[in-house]
This record gives structure tokens, C-alpha cells and sequence, in this order.
């Protein structure tokens, strides 16, 4: 995999590639509360202005806390929300515009596999049936759906002649997301996004799932946006993870730079709050403190700053935008941006500062 | 009337806070019966925390029940549970309500839902210490702001009058901690408390309840599939499968030396730093239909060391070093 990254990187740099996806300010606001006599005044920023591309072949991770925006975000870029602002491109073509793509061509190219494999399937379907569903949609006669349906089954490790009879409810939590992969796969779509897809499995099925996730995207040459509150299992999946916060993407890069070297006092926080897996060495504090504040009403300029040990003044005044920091690796913090009027990052341990 | 003050002194380490002896439990209607513990045996210190480490159906959220009688009406329940004395199995109703809440309380993994959504946080803490301890609400309210303080609630005094949806996830479940330690348990249960919350805050969780842990001397129960989390937490553990503890031992000896092969599947197949572009062992197959165990060991049909002998019969718990046991023939 470490090879593949190399190849995107190399090729991306000689302005070889067009990303297969592209989110150009998205803006997603959500209304609160409006009534006949109160207009409307205050809105949930879900995503707000958010911006990134995935390179053909890819696996690009997002983490964030719960209310981050990173399940609001994909289901933007698969249009099951329409975004109030910003486009998305697919292979440069703009989704849902005159001259772009039709979100129904969109949808054959992009198709997400959900976190509760249960409630995403029809239980008054059997399983050929949910992975039949699509094809038959889009026109495919029913022999040939069959069969396609009962050759990705396999692909994903379910015997045909032992589930495609089946029901959602007679299967195991594993089995059933494998149906939900193999049903977004029928249509043969480009990229795929993961929206927390192993989150609710037990960890010894996790593995098999993210096992077979890696299998399918070898052999099928798929490009997937990875989306995940679990740290470990983004960095094993992705080959670039963005940081959401709010609503914000705060940070981005190569998935090597992120983990090793985070910039964002965030991303370190988060980072650093992962469970190191060993009783001799328990957690002796909090890396950051307090909840994520309220989404309504997020704080002024960096909306880090109430839990960031490194706010200054102008944290409060001005909003960081994502700048360059280290080659591919951007970050969006004052302290990381020359002549933003910040005194620059504190010294931070298990990170050196290069 | 004086209430007892919120702090215990830590009493000697002789007699088990807990014991239970093979508990069995099926549930059992018309449609199903299905064994979901099936014989399982331990003790627990005053002052101690066992985690139950499991997937789902392994059976460890209703063992922890079991210790509460907590159970739905399809539960056919039998061994012996004493908890501080009291046998918690054959007491009845009302004893059973003097006895939830104040010698084993217990806090969920879902606050939104164990919390009263009409009802403020204050007068939730008041009301369990008015029904135990017999105090006037005006002691019971100084209580509950004195326990906000404790599982450091900030602005303690403004939250008591808040309702549960008003709080952010982080603070619904510092407060349910606090309504669960509201009459000063002898015994926690804390039924994955942390799986909801986000990293940043369940880290905060975890050391809350250590340090609660410490400091009021309660023996506590902790169910969870995060062997992260049992690494924080846990003076023992108990790994479950099928309704059966396959291993048991202090959470060094477990994480060292894990000697039941479900165990060592289970570390093994946990993605951590460090495997990046290497392929995940995993232990095959799916977890077991309870309804049809297989003779024997339950883990068998998934084992990489399966011998003739193991389909026999359940293997017995076998020794590995001082308080360490696995119920695996390859062991001892």
C-alpha cells in the first residue's frame, strides 16, 4: 500500500492526475427552530465551506468527533443532502449541473455503504433482492442483475447458495454490512464511501470487514472516502485523512505526516487521546478538556480556541483557512501560519517540532 | 436527621464484597430458549474492578445485571449471587428496590436514555437520595450539588436545575455518574459507559471514574468489547464468550500473556499503531448462534488449535499462574 501512495504522490506531482472526486466550498446549513412569527436566524453549520479532492485510487480518511460534519459531508457528496453552497465534481464534471453530471449518473459512480447495516437494509427484501435492487433500477434485465448480484456476493465472502435467500434479520452483523457492501458495489461504482461501515462490529469481525475492504479495492481499482471516529482503524485504511471540527476541515495531509507529525492542537489532542493499549502505561490526564461546543452557535474566528491551550488574541478575531504547512500537509491554525500575529506553537511532547 | 457522608473509609479486604456461583441464565418464551450465561463463577473485593471483556451476545451485559436482578420477564435465572450480604436472587421486590441504588447502582452507556427527560438533573439526584436515606429535599438538593461538584460538573450549580437535554453528551454522563453515586454504592456496574462518547471525551470519562473509584473505595464491574478501555480501568478482567469466562486474571497477565486462544485472536485482531500495510489476523467465522452452542468448547468451530478432545467436552479452568485461568485443554 506504502507503494501505491508513492505512485499518487509521484504522478500527482508531475500534474499527471485528476481527482476522481472534488468538494469545492461545500456549505451545508441546517435551520433551527424558525416559526410564523420568528424568522429564521439561527442555523446548525454542519459543513462550512469544506473543501478537498480524491486522487483516482485512494483511500482518503476523515475523523472528527460526533457533530464534526464528516457524515454530513458524504452525504453531500452523494447528494442525499443538497449542499446550500459549493459544488461537487465527479472526474471534473460538476454534479447536477446543465452541463455536468446528472446526480442520477452520479450515483452509479458513487455509492456509500451506511454504519447501521440493519436499518439501511429493507428486512422485506432478501439479500438478492437488496443487491438486485440497484441494477433492476438502472435498467439491467433480471437474469443478468441476478447473476451479477450472486457474483459480487461471493466477492464479498457470502456463498450465493447459502444467503441470497435470505433475510436481513437472519444474518449476523458481519454478514449483513458485507450485503451492504456487496449491494454497493452492483453497479460497479468508482468510489465508494465508508460512512463508519465497521464501527458497529465486534472487533474480531471488523478485521474480515476492513480485510475485505482492502481485497475489494485491489481488484476492483476502487477509490473510497473513508469516514471514522476511530483513530486507529483511519490510519490503517487511509493514504490521506482530513481533520474535522465543526463543521471545518482543519487539517489535511498524507496519512504518515498526519500521525507522526499533527500540527493542528487539535489533531494532537485527538491523537493523544487514543488508548494506549497497555495497563503499565495508563492515561494520567486529558489531553483536551471540556465537550465540543454547540453547533449553533460555534465560537468567533478559530473555533478551536475555547479548548486550545495555545489560543491568543488572535484565535478570537480571525479565521484560520487552511494553509500549506509541510508539502501536501495543510493545516488550518494561526500558530502554524507565518505573520498571523500568533507567537507560534508551544513545545509539545512525542512530537518534534522539525 | 444526618445523612452519611458521601466519602466511605476504605474496609479491610478480607470477605468478597461479591460472590457469585454458577450463574446460569436463559431466556425463555413460546419462540426461544436460549442459554445466554452459562455457569459462570466469580469474587469480587471490596474496593476492586473486574472488566467484562466480550463482543456482543458473549453474554457479559447480562452477567453484570444478574448482580442487580435486572433482568427481562423471559429470564429463568439460577445459582447463587450475594452481594455485601444480601442474596440478591431471593430477596424480595421491595428489598430488591432498598438494595438498587444503594448498595450496587449502575450507569449505562446511553445517558439520554437512563435519564428522566422531564425532570432536572438536581431534582433526578434528589429523589434517590430522599427514597434511600430518608433526607429532606433540602439535604437531598445540597447532596446533589456536592456530587455534581464531585464528578466535576462546571458551574455545578447551574446544572442542577438543568433538564438532561440542555447538557452536551460529555456532562449527560458525568451526570448520570453522579446519580448513580448518589447513596454512596458499595458496588458500581458501569455497562460500556464510554462507548458513545468521542475520544476526547472518553478519555475524561475513564480518569473521572478511576479517580471516583479511588477515592469513594467502591468495587466496580465494568463491561466492555475496548480492550483499550480494560487496560485503563481494570484491576482484573474476565474475557466472556458464549456465556462462559474463558480467561480470567489481572489485566497484566491477560494482556501479557493471553492463553485461551479466543484471547490472543482477540489482541491479535484489534487494529493498533504499527499495522499499517500489513493484512489483519482475524479470527474466522462469526460469533456463535447461542441458541445452537456446540458440544464442548463454544470457540471450537473458530480455533486455530482444535484437537479431538475439545468437542468432548466444556474444558475445565485451568490454571496458568497465580489468579490466572483459561478454559482451553491446552492450558495446564
Amino acid at each position: 500500500m506504502n507503494a501505491t501512495t508513492g505512485n499518487t504522490e509521484a504522478d500527482r506531482k508531475a500534474g499527471l492526475e485528476q481527482p476522481i472526486l472534488a468538494a469545492e466550498n461545500l456549505k451545508k446549513y441546517f435551520p433551527l427552530g424558525g416559526s410564523f412569527f420568528r424568522s429564521q436566524t439561527a442555523y446548525v453549520k454542519g459543513v462550512d465551506d469544506v473543501s478537498f479532492d480524491v486522487r483516482k485510487g485512494e483511500t482518503l480518511g476523515i475523523v472528527g468527533e460526533s457533530g464534526c460534519g464528516k457524515s454530513t459531508t458524504a452525504r453531500v457528496l452523494i447528494r442525499l443532502l443538497t449542499p446550500d453552497s459549493g459544488v461537487v465534481r465527479i472526474n471534473g464534471k460538476v454534479v447536477g449541473a446543465p452541463d455536468g453530471i446528472s446526480v442520477r449518473d452520479m450515483r452509479r459512480r458513487v455509492q456509500m455503504v451506511f454504519q447501521d447495516s440493519y436499518a439501511s437494509l429493507n428486512p422485506r427484501l432478501t439479500i438478492e433482492d437488496s443487491v438486485t435492487f440497484g441494477l433492476r433500477a438502472n435498467g439491467v434485465p433480471k437474469k443478468a442483475a441476478l447473476e451479477k448480484a450472486h457474483e459480487i456476493l461471493g466477492l464479498v465472502g457470502l456463498e450465493p447458495d447459502l444467503f441470497a435467500q435470505r433475510y436481513s434479520h437472519e444474518i449476523s452483523g458481519g454478514q449483513r454490512q458485507r450485503v451492504n457492501i456487496a449491494r454497493a458495489l452492483a453497479l460497479s461504482p468508482e468510489v465508494v464511501i465508508l460512512d463508519e461501515a465497521v464501527s458497529a462490529l465486534d472487533k474480531s469481525v471488523e478485521a474480515q470487514v476492513l480485510n475485505l475492504l482492502q481485497d475489494l479495492k485491489q481488484s476492483l481499482d476502487l477509490t473510497y472516502v473513508f469516514i471514522s471516529h476511530d483513530l486507529n482503524v483511519v490510519q490503517y485504511v487511509s493514504d490521506r485523512v482530513m481533520v474535522m471540527y465543526l463543521g471545518k476541515s482543519i487539517e489535511i495531509g498524507p496519512v504518515e505526516d498526519i500521525y507522526a507529525r499533527p500540527l493542528h492542537p487539535y489533531t494532537r489532542g485527538l491523537l493523544a487521546s487514543r488508548l494506549p493499549m497497555d495497563p503499565r502505561r495508563r492515561v494520567q490526564s486529558a489531553p483536551v478538556t471540556g465537550d465540543p461546543p454547540n453547533p449553533v452557535n460555534p465560537p468567533s474566528g478559530c473555533r478551536f480556541r475555547t479548548r486550545c491551550a495555545w489560543a491568543e488574541h488572535v484565535c478570537a478575531q480571525r479565521e484560520p483557512q487552511l494553509t500549506e504547512a509541510r508539502g501536501a500537509h495543510r493545516v488550518a491554525c494561526h500558530a502554524h501560519i507565518p505573520g498571523s500575529g500568533h507567537s507560534g506553537p508551544a513545545k509539545w511532547e512525542g512530537v518534534d517540532a522539525d | 436527621m444526618q445523612i452519611s457522608p458521601l466519602k466511605q473509609t476504605l474496609p479491610s479486604a478480607e470477605t468478597p464484597l461479591v460472590t457469585v456461583e454458577d450463574l446460569r441464565v436463559r431466556f425463555r418464551s413460546r419462540d426461544f430458549n436460549v442459554p445466554v450465561v452459562n455457569g459462570v463463577s466469580f469474587s469480587l473485593g471490596k474496593g476492586e474492578v473486574l472488566c467484562l471483556l466480550g463482543e456482543s451476545g458473549s453474554g457479559k451485559s447480562v452477567t453484570m445485571r444478574a448482580l442487580m436482578r435486572l433482568f427481562p420477564s423471559t429470564a429463568v435465572v439460577s445459582g447463587k449471587i450475594n452481594v455485601d450480604g444480601h442474596d440478591i436472587l431471593g430477596l424480595s421486590r421491595s428489598k430488591l428496590r432498598a438494595i438498587r441504588g444503594a448498595v450496587v447502582s449502575m450507569i449505562f452507556q446511553e445517558p439520554m436514555t437512563s435519564l428522566d427527560p422531564v425532570f432536572t438533573i438536581g431534582s433526578q439526584i434528589a429523589e434517590s437520595v430522599m427514597f434511600h436515606e430518608g433526607a429532606s429535599r433540602r439535604q437531598a438538593e445540597l447532596r446533589a450539588l456536592e456530587l455534581l461538584e464531585l464528578v466535576q460538573v462546571p458551574s455545578a450549580k447551574r446544572r442542577l436545575i438543568a433538564y438532561p437535554h440542555e447538557l452536551s453528551g460529555g456532562l449527560r454522563q458525568r451526570a448520570m455518574i453522579a446519580l448513580a453515586l448518589a447513596c454512596r454504592p458499595k458496588l458500581l456496574l458501569a455497562d460500556e459507559p464510554t462507548t458513545a462518547l468521542d475520544a476526547t471525551v472518553q478519555i475524561q470519562i475513564l480518569l473521572l471514574l478511576r479517580e471516583l473509584q479511588h477515592e469513594l473505595g467502591m468495587a466496580t464491574i465494568f463491561v466492555t468489547h475496548d480492550l483499550g478501555v480494560a487496560c485503563e480501568v481494570a484491576d482484573r478482567v474476565a474475557v466472556m464468550y458464549a456465556g462462559r469466562f474463558v480467561e480470567q486474571g489481572s489485566i497484566t497477565q491477560v494482556m501479557d500473556n493471553p492463553s485461551h486462544p479466543y484471547t490472543q485472536g482477540l489482541l491479535r485482531s484489534t487494529v493498533h499503531e504499527g499495522v499499517r500495510g500489513v493484512r489483519l489476523e482475524t479470527i474466522p467465522g462469526s460469533p456463535p448462534d447461542l441458541a445452537e452452542l456446540p458440544a464442548g468448547c463454544s470457540f471450537a468451530p473458530r480455533c486455530g488449535f482444535v484437537r479431538p478432545d475439545c468437542t468432548m467436552a466444556v474444558p475445565h479452568d485451568a490454571t496458568v499462574g497465580q489468579g490466572h485461568s483459561a478454559r482451553c485443554v491446552l492450558v495446564g
